[in-house]
C-alpha cells in the first residue's frame, strides 16, 4: 500500500514522457494531458483518503531501512498539499490550450508541465534533506523550461535572472546540507531531528539553521530576498505564471515550515523572532510593490509576497493555532494565486493590454469575468465567507494569544492595502463607460471558455471558507502534529 | 588535509562570487560554475577525507570510508552540469536576442 505514495510522483513523470513523444500531435496530446492530470488528482485524493484513514504512510525506497535509505513520508500535511497541487495543475491544463500560442505549445509545454508537478509533489513528500534538494532541482529545471517557453526578448532577459538566483541558492543549499551532515552525520530528516537535540554545540546548529532559512527564504521570496520575484513571474504565459505563483514559492514556505518545526526548534528566541520581524517587513514591502504599478500582472505577482509574509508570521509565532493558520492560509493561497494569475491572463487577453490605464468598462461585455475578479479580490483580502478569512483569523488569533501585537497590526494593515491594490484592477479595469463593442470582439468566445477553470478554483476557495467547520479539525490536528516533532520521528524511525 | 580543502573551497567560492558580481554575462556563468565546484569540494571534505579504505561496513572492519558524501556529490555534479549547460545556452540566446551581454543594459521595463 505504501508504494502508492511513489505513484503520485511517478505518474506525472510518466505522463510527461508520454507527452514528449506525442508533442507534434496537438489533437492527441491536449485531451491526453487533461486525462493524465485528472488521473493524477484522483491518485492523490486516493492517497489522501488512505492517509486520513490509516495515518502516516512511510515508503522506504529500495527497502533500505529508515535512516539509511531515502524515505518518502506521506503525512496528512504533505499529502494534502500534493492534492492541492494536482487540483491546481488540472485547472491549469484545461486552461492551457486556449491561452498558449501554437508555438509555445509545440515547445514541449506538457512535458515540462508534468515534470514540474513531479518535482513539487516530490518536494512535499520526501523525508530526506538531500532528496529535497534533488526535487527542488527537478522542479526548477522544469520551471526553467517553462519560463523561456516562446522565446520572447523580455522572457529571456528575465529568465536569466531567475535561473541565476535559483542556481546560487541551490548551491548554497548543497553547502548547507554538507554542513549539517558534518555536524549530525545524517540527511534523514527524522534522524537529524533526533540528533540535533544531542549536539553539544548548539551555536553551530543555529548557524546552519539560518543558512537553511536563507536558502528557503530566497525561494519563497521573503523580505529582503524577494527582489527577484515579480518580473520573471510576469513575462511568461499566464498559465505558466499561475503554476509558478501557486506552487514554487509555496514549496519554499513548506520547507521552512517543515524544517523549523521538526529540526531547528532549539533556539526559538533567535530564529523564530527573526521570522516575525521578517514576516512583518515582507507583508508591508510586498504590498507597497503592488500599489506602485499599473500593470495588472505585476500587481498580482507582487501580491505573492505579502502572502508569504502571512505564512511566515504563523511559523514565527510558533503556537498550535498559528501553525494551523499557516497551513490553512497555505492551501488557500495556492488555490487563489493560481486563480488570480489565470484571471489576469484572461483580462489582459480580452483587453489587449496589461496596462490598467488603457482599459475600462470591461464589465459591460464580460460580466462573469468581472464577478470572478471581485470574488477573488475578497478572497485575497480575507473577507468572510471566503477561505482567506479563516487562515488570517487563525494567524491573528495566534498572534494575539502570544502578544505579538506589532506583527498583527502589520498583517491587518497589509490586508487592507492588498484589498486596495486589488480593487484598483476592478475599479479601473471593469468600471467605466460602456463602449459599443469590446476591444477585441473576436476574443470573447475563447475567453468565455477560459473562465471555467478559474470558476472551478474559486468555487474551491468558497468551499474552503464556507465549509471551514469541516476542514478546520484536520488542519487543527496538523498544527498539533507539527508542534510535536516526536510524532514525525516515531512514524519514520521504528524501533 | 581537511583544512587545505576547506580553504580551497573558500577560494573557489570567493572567485565565484567575484565573477558573479560582474556585468559580463559569460563571467557570471563562469562564476556559478566555480561556486558549484566549491560546493562539491566542500561536501567531500565534510565527510572526512580518508585513504586506503573501501566504503564497506561489515562486522570486524574498523576503517571504512563514508560512502554518503560521494553519492551526494555525484548527484550534485550531474545537476550542476545540466544547469550550467542550460545557462550557457540561455545566456547565448538572451544576449543574441537583446543585442547585448551587459547586465546593466539587460534591465528593461517592457514585459511583452
Amino acid at each position: 500500500m505504501s508504494n502508492l505514495l511513489a505513484l503520485t510522483i511517478i505518474w506525472p513523470l510518466i505522463a510527461g514522457i508520454i507527452a514528449a513523444f506525442l508533442n507534434n500531435k496537438k489533437r492527441v496530446v491536449r485531451p491526453l494531458a487533461q486525462l493524465f492530470a485528472v488521473i493524477s488528482s484522483a491518485l492523490a485524493i486516493l492517497v489522501l483518503y488512505l492517509v486520513s484513514a490509516n495515518g502516516t504512510i512511510v515508503l522506504e525506497t529500495g527497502s533500505y531501512e529508515a535512516p539509511f535509505g531515502i524515505v518518502l513520508v506521506g503525512d496528512l500535511l504533505s499529502v494534502t498539499l500534493v492534492v492541492t497541487t494536482n487540483i491546481i495543475a488540472t485547472a491549469c491544463v484545461f486552461y492551457a490550450p486556449k491561452s498558449l500560442t501554437e508555438k509555445q505549445e509545440s515547445f514541449f509545454f506538457y512535458s515540462f508541465f508534468f515534470m514540474l508537478i513531479t518535482g513539487v509533489s516530490g518536494a512535499f513528500l520526501t523525508g530526506d534533506i538531500f532528496n529535497l534538494f534533488v526535487f527542488f532541482e527537478v522542479l526548477l529545471m522544469a520551471s526553467y523550461g517553462l519560463i523561456v517557453l516562446g522565446n520572447g526578448k523580455a522572457q529571456l532577459r528575465e529568465s536569466l535572472k531567475y535561473v541565476l538566483i535559483n542556481l546560487f541558492s541551490s548551491m548554497l543549499f548543497v553547502t548547507t546540507v554538507a554542513f549539517l551532515y558534518s555536524v549530525v552525520g545524517s540527511v534523514n530528516m527524522a534522524q537529524v531531528a533526533q540528533r540535533v537535540q544531542e549536539v553539544e554545540q548548539q551555536g553551530v546548529l543555529t548557524t546552519i539553521a539560518i543558512l537553511f532559512f536563507f536558502v528557503f527564504a530566497t525561494k519563497a521570496a521573503v523580505f529582503p530576498l524577494y527582489y527577484w520575484l515579480p518580473r520573471p513571474y510576469v513575462v511568461p504565459n499566464p498559465v505558466v505564471s499561475a503554476l509558478f505563483g501557486a506552487l514554487l514559492t509555496k514549496v519554499g514556505i513548506y520547507s521552512i515550515l517543515r524544517i523549523f518545526t521538526l529540526i531547528f526548534v532549539g533556539e526559538l528566541d533567535l530564529t523564530h523572532t527573526i521570522f516575525i520581524y521578517l514576516a512583518a517587513f515582507t507583508m508591508i514591502f510586498g504590498v507597497i510593490g503592488a500599489l506602485s504599478t499599473h500593470n495588472v500582472k505585476l500587481i498580482v505577482a507582487y501580491n505573492i509576497i505579502p502572502a508569504v509574509g502571512f505564512m511566515l508570521m504563523g511559523i514565527g509565532i510558533f503556537s498550535e493555532v498559528s501553525i494551523s493558520g499557516t497551513i490553512y492560509y497555505l492551501i488557500n493561497d495556492m488555490i487563489i494565486k493560481a486563480a488570480l494569475f489565470l484571471l489576469v491572463g484572461v483580462i489582459a487577453y480580452v483587453a489587449g493590454t496589461s496596462d490598467l490605464r488603457k482599459m475600462s468598462g470591461l464589465i459591460h461585455h464580460y460580466p462573469a469575468l468581472g464577478w470572478l475578479m471581485f470574488i477573488s479580490t475578497l478572497v485575497l483580502a480575507g473577507i468572510p465567507p471566503f477561505s482567506g478569512f479563516v487562515g488570517k483569523l487563525l494567524l491573528i488569533q495566534g498572534g494575539l494569544a502570544n502578544e505579538e501585537i506589532m506583527v498583527v497590526i502589520a498583517s491587518l494593515v497589509s490586508s487592507l492595502l492588498i484589498l486596495f491594490s486589488m480593487i484598483r484592477i476592478f475599479v479601473r479595469g471593469f468600471w467605466g463607460e460602456k463602449t459599443k463593442s469590446p476591444p477585441h470582439p473576436e476574443r470573447s468566445k475563447s475567453a468565455g471558455r477560459m473562465i471555467w477553470p478559474i470558476a472551478f478554483l474559486l468555487s474551491l476557495t468558497v468551499l474552503l471558507g464556507v465549509g471551514a467547520e469541516w476542514f478546520y479539525p484536520p488542519v487543527e490536528w496538523m498544527g498539533e502534529y507539527l508542534m510535536d516533532p516526536q510524532m514525525y520521528i516515531d512514524s519514520v524511525i521504528k524501533e | 588535509m581537511e583544512i587545505v580543502m576547506s580553504i580551497l573551497a573558500g577560494i573557489l567560492f570567493m572567485t565565484g562570487v567575484y565573477n558573479l558580481l560582474q556585468k559580463q554575462l559569460l563571467r557570471i556563468v563562469i562564476g556559478t560554475a566555480l561556486i558549484s565546484h566549491g560546493a562539491h569540494l566542500f561536501i567531500l571534505t565534510m565527510g572526512e577525507l580518508k585513504r586506503g579504505a573501501p566504503p564497506i561496513l561489515t562486522d570486524g572492519i574498523e576503517q571504512y570510508t563514508d560512502p554518503l558524501p560521494q553519492a551526494l556529490i555525484l548527484t550534485s555534479i550531474v545537476i550542476s552540469f545540466g544547469v550550467t549547460s542550460l545557462l550557457l545556452v540561455l545566456a547565448y540566446r538572451a544576449s543574441k536576442l537583446n543585442g547585448t551581454d551587459n547586465m546593466e543594459q539587460l534591465r528593461g521595463n517592457d514585459y511583452e
